[in-house]
């Protein structure tokens, strides 16, 4: 068998592993599960600014938040659903996102001046939204949870199987969005960004317009990990939303899974979440449950992952299960 | 506004902000030589300021005495680190760095949180709470000494750069990684000699801090976002130019606080990094573009 | 068990045997052993930067068992998580907790992370008794199964403000102005919020709020703050803080030789904590208080500190009154439903708790009774006030340590 048809089979195999796990999993494998789809979501959209353009975005929250925010505004204020909400939360991220390439690209910052861009206009945000009294301030902005029973899919209000399915959705729909991308002429241009810049440059290609995409796209699709995390949760800070640390949440699974790959961060995000869990319980089983302790193992996983794989494990994955065309 | 209201808040603020200076030279002088982005700048201060409090509960030592054992023990272990264990990053992507980073962050801050517990530590120096006036000026008497150490090691490290035979080497390898190597200058020796002085002064500005702010495990993360923000301000590798940009963003700071609102007062210093990132990237005293 | 003529040794051993046999089985929830023990599931925030708080509230937690043994006769078995102050977990670790069986659950702390675990807690009709957390949304979801043992913001704003206009009749101190320094996050806004609208119309309050100074909570460093609230020239400061701020800004106050009649918040934890008397001193006396609190003079609470200092030697409970106090109730309200219930059902449970009516209790305020919504009405904030070096209840007065001091000795006009 090919590597593509192997490829393929291992697909549809995981699909439908996918599609069924309501069938056999507890509410709590469940709500790992749509944790899981949701890290690997936001992973894949961050992916597309770092991994195909070569971005390094250390304040991804910013569009979690401003997605969160803006989809909550609206259906707190005026009732209006999350499908009506998405298309403001898309808009106002793509304008930050666009913001922030555009400044960064026609001054020249790369590399970790632009990370740090990230991360100054992600706090600049979240100090800001403390003082957005409109919003809820630090006190919080608090949507009604209606009723959980039934699913209604138009205002995002339901059972726990519901919003499994809708995070299985989104993360299929920005896999099969970014093979798309990769296998487009974006994506060919990218990778000549990626790799060398200015002789992209030379070769005619306008670099500026093309990160610019690639920025404005994995925004746009962050705004959707926003609107949903607003409608799960049903609550919003400033402090916890825009925060460093979900920045950091959100890459930690492309860059453990592979950066630039398609299953990078769906591997990534799983990996590192039932690591996590596992971790929890093994300390709790061997009896070592102190504060502390669970997150030194996870930081020393991170360590031996960064040192000993540094293209993430998915490219050796994939190699041992012969997945990878020999070009 | 009454005058000396104005007055005694812009001193704070100086004063602050060459404390913050103390903070980033670490950082500089890393960042500025190895290309490493330290992101484990904060969690390395916190290390230094539970030295200084275990001095202190065990010995009584006065932090200013305690910087030089803790400064001469971290001077190791970062030349340790950086032979060990970050050595074969440099030539790694940043995010990689960054991961590495976080990681040895992630496990640090956890390791504190275990041995120490989560309660903030402190010492207990008699100057610590007196202030001198003039008129209705005050000056902060330890505010003053730490921000005197400050202007002391930032002053020590530029004449290290400058005159000796070792800081112009290092110079070197900063501005031409390949040209030092053909001169068979032992780069990899510089750069670890490089990142253990980096964490002296991490370890120096550790004690100095611990006069002003009680260290808890979790107190890493702020001051490294802050550290790489007047880092970029004050410009790379520049030791004046670290003091400058923590004057700058404590100046600044402090006077939005007054005029407009206290808790909004870091949104200008970011606005500020956004500027000087758009405008001026190599910092103000910043040599490379 | 029942005591019936037909039964021998014979019949005994082999029902014994079948028991451990069928006990043995029950790890997995197969089997459950009736109406032995009640499983608490507590979640709580023992990592990340709330840590330092739930490891307090955990030890309110860890007393309850052997406590509520002796008191009603009723064997609780907790199950601790640690929700490690992220959202994420919460909601997982609740998940978990439920699927490993626990019949009751107790928390979080924090009010995101509350209402987290309260939407699972409904979905999955499970009963949750919230033991701290103030965003009175919480309980106005229409919920069935969520339950809060304590204030909301707004009645936390009531109730200080009420205890400062009786500290005022209390010492016979007519200030005029206060300015009002406020941390800004959920107490500091919901403070904020309810001074304007209640300050106003509470005749007994005397001051007016010459200047508010809003500071980040996130700040290292507050000479600013302190220097504009100084320059107020008000009669006290009205403080809404956090623990690691107030001992900043009682330094910066210090160090800036401002010198008010005295510091007072109307409702936020800080100046009663250990580590601010620890650091501070002589400057942490006559700071005031206004929290929830401990009630000293009832039988619960002196049975409670006593369980308290045999497994915290060393540590004292008033430094962990609040946490230590409300965390305990809430297993007490589980521990209580069930014994009426006689079933570890989850809706007998829940009907149990909604008929709840404790008056022998440790929390300072009337008895626990929850109302439709599923909030208790009667909880009040204690006035207490640092002296001696350790906080102490100075009203209301039967609930009294000590007399309130205020203007603090050294106060000159």
């Amino acid at each position: 068998m090919s590597a593509q048809r192997r490829a393929a089979a291992l697909l549809a195999l995981l699909a439908a592993a996918l599609l069924a796990l309501p069938l056999v999993a507890n509410a709590y494998l469940l709500s790992v599960a749509t944790l899981i789809l949701f890290f690997a979501f936001s992973g894949q959209a961050w992916n597309v600014m770092m991994g195909f353009a070569g971005q390094l975005s250390l304040g991804h929250s910013l569009y979690v938040g401003l997605g969160a925010y803006a989809a909550a505004g609206l259906f707190f204020h005026f009732g209006i659903g999350p499908w009506a909400g998405i298309w403001l939360a898309i808009a106002v991220c793509v304008a930050a996102g666009a913001a922030i390439g555009f400044l960064a690209f026609r001054f020249g910052i790369s590399g970790v001046y632009f990370a740090l861009l990230t991360i100054a206009f992600a706090e600049f945000t979240r100090i800001g939204f403390d003082h957005i009294g409109w919003l809820g301030g630090p006190g919080g902005l608090f949507i009604k949870v209606e009723q959980r029973q039934a699913a209604d899919l138009l205002n995002l209000r339901g059972p726990p199987v519901m919003f499994y399915y809708v995070m299985l959705a989104l993360a299929a729909g920005a896999f099969a969005l970014c093979a798309w991308l990769l296998r487009s002429r974006a994506g060919y241009y990218w990778q000549a960004i990626r790799e060398n810049e200015e002789a992209a440059q030379a070769l005619g290609i306008n670099t500026f317009r093309w990160k610019m995409l690639a920025v404005v796209i994995s925004a746009a699709m962050t705004s959707f990990s926003g609107v949903f995390f607003a409608f799960y949760y049903n609550n919003l800070f400033p402090e916890t939303i825009f925060h460093i640390s979900r920045s950091i949440e959100i890459i930690l699974g492309p860059i453990i899974g592979g950066i630039g790959t398609l299953f990078g961060p769906i591997l990534g995000a799983a990996v590192l979440t039932i690591l996590a869990d596992s971790i929890t319980d093994l300390l709790a089983a061997v009896g070592l449950e102190f504060p502390g302790v669970k997150q030194v193992f996870y930081g020393v996983v991170l360590l031996l992952v960064v040192m000993f794989l540094p293209h993430g494990i998915w490219p050796a994955l994939a190699r041992r299960l012969g997945l990878d065309r020999k070009s | 506004m009454a005058v000396d209201l104005v007055v005694n808040v812009a001193l704070a603020g100086v004063l602050t902000g060459l404390v913050y200076g103390l903070m980033a030279l670490g950082l500089s002088v890393i960042f500025g030589v190895v290309r490493v982005v330290n992101f484990a700048h904060g969690e390395m201060m916190t290390v230094a300021m539970y030295a200084a409090v275990g001095l202190f509960t065990a010995f009584k030592l006065d932090p200013f005495l305690s910087v030089i054992p803790v400064a001469a023990a971290f001077f190791v272990l970062g030349y340790l680190l950086q032979t060990g264990l970050i050595n074969p990053f440099i030539t790694r992507p940043e995010h990689s760095q960054f991961m590495l980073l976080v990681a040895i962050a992630i496990i640090v801050v956890n390791g504190l949180l275990m041995a120490f517990g989560p309660d903030a530590r402190n010492v207990q120096v008699d100057y610590q709470l007196e202030s001198w006036a003039a008129g209705p000026i005050l000056f902060d008497k330890a505010r003053v000494y730490a921000a005197g150490v400050a202007i002391l090691a930032s002053g020590a490290l530029f004449a290290f750069f400058r005159y000796t035979r070792t800081g112009k080497a290092i110079r070197a390898c900063a501005d031409n990684y390949l040209g030092a190597k053909v001169v068979g200058l032992d780069v990899k020796h510089y750069y670890a000699l490089t990142f253990g002085l980096g964490s002296a002064c991490v370890a120096v500005a550790g004690c100095m801090l611990i006069l002003l702010v009680d260290v808890t495990p979790s107190l890493g993360p702020s001051y490294t976002l802050l550290a790489f923000v007047i880092v970029i301000v004050g410009g790379l590798g520049s030791m004046g130019g670290a003091l400058l940009g923590g004057v700058l963003i404590g100046l600044s700071e402090a006077m939005a606080g007054l005029f407009i609102q206290p808790s909004a007062k870091s949104m200008f210093s970011f606005a500020l990094l956004i500027l000087v990132l758009l405008f001026r990237p190599q910092g103000l005293m910043g040599r490379r573009p | 068990m029942e005591r019936s003529t037909g039964m021998n040794r014979r019949k005994f051993n082999t029902a014994l045997a079948t028991t451990g046999a069928l006990a043995a089985l029950s790890p997995f929830g197969i089997v459950r052993a009736q109406g032995a023990k009640l499983k608490v599931g507590v979640l709580l925030p023992r990592s990340g930067y709330l840590g330092f708080i739930g490891q307090s509230c955990q030890k309110g937690a860890d007393l309850a068992p052997g406590v509520i043994k002796t008191l009603l006769g009723v064997d609780i078995e907790l199950m601790n998580a640690d929700t490690e102050s992220n959202i994420d977990t919460a909601r997982t670790r609740a998940e978990r907790l439920i699927q490993e069986g626990a019949h009751v659950l107790v928390g979080a702390f924090d009010s995101g992370q509350s209402t987290a675990i309260a939407q699972v807690a409904e979905q999955r009709g499970v009963p949750y008794v919230v033991n701290i957390a103030a965003a009175p949304q919480i309980t106005e979801q229409g919920y069935k199964f969520v339950f809060r043992n304590f204030p909301t913001a707004p009645d936390l704003v009531r109730n200080g403000l009420n205890n400062i206009g009786a500290l005022f009749q209390a010492t016979n101190v007519v200030p005029r102005s206060a300015v009002f320094m406020y941390v800004n996050d959920t107490f500091g806004l919901a403070m904020s919020k309810g001074i304007n609208a209640f300050l106003p119309r509470l005749t007994n309050l005397p001051f007016k709020i010459t200047e508010s100074v809003p500071y980040d909570p996130a700040a290292k460093d507050l000479t600013v703050e302190v220097s504009k609230a100084k320059a107020a020239n008000a009669d006290f400061l009205l403080l809404v803080c956090r623990l690691q701020d107030s001992i900043i800004l009682r330094r910066e106050m210090v160090k800036q030789r401002w010198n008010p009649m005295g510091v007072i918040s109307p409702g936020s934890p800080g100046m009663y904590e250990e580590q601010f008397a620890k650091v501070l001193g002589k400057y942490a006396e006559y700071c005031i208080s206004n929290a929830p609190w401990y009630n000293p003079k009832t039988n619960m609470t002196k049975i409670v500190d006593a369980a308290f200092k045999k497994q915290n030697p060393g540590e004292k409970f008033v430094f962990h009154a609040t946490n230590v106090a409300y965390t305990y109730e809430s297993i007490l309200i589980a521990a209580d439903a069930y014994k009426r219930a006689r079933s570890t059902d989850a809706r007998a449970l829940a009907d149990a708790i909604r008929q709840t009516n404790i008056t022998d209790r440790v929390a300072l305020g009337g008895p626990i009774k929850f109302n439709a919504k599923g909030q208790v009405e009667g909880n009040l904030s204690a006035c207490v006030q640092n002296l001696g070096g350790t906080p102490k209840v100075v009203l209301p007065a039967d609930a009294a340590e000590a007399k309130p001091v205020f203007p603090w000795p050294g106060y000159k006009a």
